[in-house]
């Protein structure tokens, strides 16, 4: 008995083989290459080892002793591997400005000098003279590190090692994930708002009109996103259709600012999400028997106290669903804002797509997508405890 | 099901999977990658097409946005599925020194010589000249502005006013509001204190500006009266005169004009074709079209100096236009294009 169900447990695992190798590499894989990506820094002590063994040794005060120039010209003269050079210049410019031309500078003339003991790093380059640049370096040698994690969150270490904020007006990433999370909630509030009436008509109608209501909620989801978030464009711009018809009709006399803030966002964004929010309640909604609102009114209740007390309750499970799925749909939009958002309603894909695409710093980009997942996940396990509930559920 | 006939089906798999994996690396033809829109439009019938038909092979292209990511992510993933790149300074400069690229081989070009000198790299051939500059509706203004002081200035001119998101190009324009000569940007840009005043200038004229994102955008604020005026590139506003009869106006002292260069991918599965694609652009006879569709300068100095006198005032290459403007810095941007940003994110935020 036992060893039969243990070969059926086995073949159901046989079964959903392709599904673990699917998450495996579809899902872990790409979320352990950005953990590590944020935190792994090993370049520096790869490509410039002999700079990594000396310059321990520097206390960090005034300049390091001579046997780290000659350490770090000797590296240079024997980096070979062009990539791992171009990856620990990348590195060392995130932490100081003006990196990649100064060592561009002293690997030419490293490779130029006939003895490395005889180069003067400072008549190189005056900016040798500086610990700033030595510092960053010497910052550079441990294999892991966490300034990419402090710095997505807005923090450094200082020079004594502490972990402090970031001077203000140097960076904005806080508030920027603040304000991802603000915008995905109000366009979820907004989703909610219209989708759950929506659904309800959607359920409680049959026939060609449900089909046409379906329909109207399906076609925006079949467009493509930017064919969707221009036609916002073409609506709410200051000589848009609705600028134009409200100020035809003599509704208002100036153009209302529709686009370019936070209202142009909201709207183009809730759009294109709304059918997230409609198809879960529908789906629910079309379970429920439509006789329940009838037995409420039967047993004399008003048909809002039966929508309060029955229909909303049952609704509930489709709701949280939908809420659910906007939101986190809602969290990586950075194309619509991009479009149709103003100066402060950039969200943190955006400035996560320039440091991975702009300037390939994958370590702060990665750094960036963990704290998003961490907060999501937060999010997403307090959403489980709400939706768990007994009273919510009905269960 | 026995073993035999695993076999045969594993073999079977495993054949399937080798062709289909051989096949992916074999049959790709040359890719070209460039930046879209009506500039790309221009490219496919002067380069693209006849190229193809020269070569007997089809030449596949796609379009991009730049950013050294997305070439690091090509290169680094072994054979990279794009061969030949037209990418802008910076890319250039960035991708040459981390081994992004194939070294060319001058002589297919031509010789160095035959090339602007800002245009000639050894990863790199200039492709274009193009500028950034202030760009109005003179259908729209009838008191048209001269200068980024005009810009700045919303009282003489009121109106929204767009610019590039992101420090690059916004810091330089509003030095020269303030009054700094385009020549002296960059040396004034290179202290912190000249940072600082950038962004000062910058903040005046904050309420009034709406930022864009893509060299489309632009053209879409002016068409639509969103901003009475914008940054924008100048050959896509000749581009738009020339199709939709608008009355766009290019101001040209005080733009910043950069080159795109062609570059091949390393280790580019093609980079024999690519080269010879890249020597069938750079060819005056070739050159020589593509101010016709759009108004951008060429490097190769005999096409330059072959185009027609009409077209000739609307290059960023003219002597006339030339005058005012200066080479945008890629080496400056280079080393300071994600602290600036970062800051620049920071007070967009405030």
């Amino acid at each position: 008995m036992s060893r039969a169900s243990a070969r059926e447990t086995l073949g159901a695992l046989l079964l959903i083989v392709p599904l673990l190798a699917f998450l495996a590499v579809f899902f872990l894989w790409p979320l352990w290459t950005m953990v590590t990506a944020a935190v792994v820094d090993d370049t520096v002590s790869r490509v410039l080892p002999r700079t990594a063994a000396a310059i321990v040794s520097w206390d960090g005060r005034d300049l390091p002793p001579p046997q780290v120039h000659e350490a770090l010209v000797a590296d240079l003269r024997q980096a070979n591997d062009q990539q791992a050079l171009g990856e620990t210049v990348r590195r060392l410019n995130s932490a100081v400005s003006g990196f990649r031309t100064l060592l561009s500078r002293t690997t030419s003339s490293a490779r130029d000098g006939a003895d490395p003991k005889t180069i003067d790093l400072a008549a190189v380059d005056p900016r040798w003279k500086d610990p700033r640049y030595w510092l960053a370096l010497k910052d550079a040698v441990p294999p892991y590190t966490d300034r990419n994690l402090l710095a997505a969150v807005d923090m450094k270490r200082d020079a004594d090692g502490a972990v402090v904020s970031e001077a203000p007006g140097a960076s904005a990433n806080r508030l920027i994930m603040f304000r991802t999370f603000l915008i995905a909630a109000i366009v979820t509030a907004a989703c909610a708002a219209i989708g759950l009436p929506y659904a309800m008509l959607a359920a409680a109608v049959t026939g060609w009109k449900r089909s046409a209501l379906l329909l109207a909620v399906l076609v925006p989801l079949w467009t493509s996103l930017l064919v969707r978030t221009t036609a916002w464009f073409v609506l709410l711009q200051n000589e848009g259709l609705i600028n134009g018809a409200l100020q035809a009709i003599g509704f208002i006399d100036s153009p209302l600012p529709l686009i370019f803030n936070r209202l142009g966002v909201v709207i183009a964004m809730t759009h294109v999400l709304l059918p997230f929010m409609v198809l879960p309640i529908y789906s629910v909604l079309l379970s429920v028997p439509r006789n329940l609102m009838q037995a409420a009114a039967s047993m004399g209740a008003s048909p809002l106290r039966a929508f309060w007390r029955v229909l909303l309750p049952l609704s509930l499970p489709g709701l949280l669903s939908g809420s659910l799925l906007v939101f986190m749909v809602a969290i990586g939009y950075y194309i619509t804002p991009a479009l149709v958002g103003g100066a402060n309603d950039q969200m943190i894909s955006s400035v996560i797509a320039f440091y991975a695409t702009g300037t390939a710093n994958w370590g702060l980009a990665g750094a960036l997508g963990v704290i998003l997942l961490l907060v999501t996940t937060i999010l997403y396990l307090i959403y489980g405890r709400l939706s768990k509930s007994p009273q919510l559920l009905g269960a | 099901m026995n073993s035999a006939k695993m076999l045969t089906v594993a073999g079977c798999l495993s054949a399937l999977l080798a062709g289909w994996s051989t096949q992916a690396v074999q049959a790709r033809d040359l890719t070209v990658v460039s930046w879209g829109g009506n500039y790309q439009d221009a490219q496919r019938k002067i380069y693209f097409e006849p190229f193809a038909k020269k070569s007997g092979k089809p030449v596949l292209e796609e379009s991009w946005d730049g950013g050294i990511g997305v070439i690091a992510a090509k290169v680094k993933a072994g054979v990279p599925n794009w061969d030949v790149v037209q990418v802008e300074a910076e890319e250039l400069a960035l991708g040459c020194a981390d081994g992004f690229y194939e070294k060319l081989d001058w002589s297919k070009v031509g010789g160095k010589d035959k090339f602007l000198p800002a245009a000639v790299d050894d990863c790199g051939v200039g492709a274009i000249v193009w500028s950034t500059a202030l760009s109005y509706d003179a259908n729209r203004l009838k008191q048209a502005p001269t200068s980024w002081a005009d810009f700045w200035d919303v009282n003489k001119i009121p109106g929204k006013r767009g610019l590039r998101r992101g420090p690059k190009y916004a810091l330089e324009f509003s030095l020269m509001a303030d009054g700094v000569p385009p020549a002296d940007v960059y040396k004034v840009l290179g202290t912190p204190e000249g940072v600082d005043r950038a962004f000062k200038k910058l903040d005046q004229l904050k309420p009034h500006i709406v930022w864009w994102e893509s060299g489309a955008q632009p053209l879409q604020l002016l068409a639509s009266g969103e901003v009475v005026m914008t940054a924008a590139y100048n050959g896509r506003i000749s581009g738009i005169n020339k199709t939709e009869g608008k009355n766009f106006k290019v101001v040209w002292p005080g733009s910043l004009y950069a080159i795109d260069s062609w570059v091949i991918l390393k280790d580019s599965p093609n980079k024999d074709q690519a080269m010879d694609f890249i020597a069938f652009a750079s060819m005056p006879e070739n050159q020589v079209k593509l101010p016709e569709y759009i108004a951008y300068g060429l490097p190769n100095k005999e096409a330059a100096t072959a185009v027609p006198a009409a077209m000739q005032k609307e290059l960023p290459t003219a002597p006339e236009n030339l005058s005012g403007s200066a080479p945008l810095n890629a080496d400056f941007w280079v080393d300071n294009i994600e602290e600036l940003n970062k800051r620049f994110n920071a007070w967009l935020a405030q």
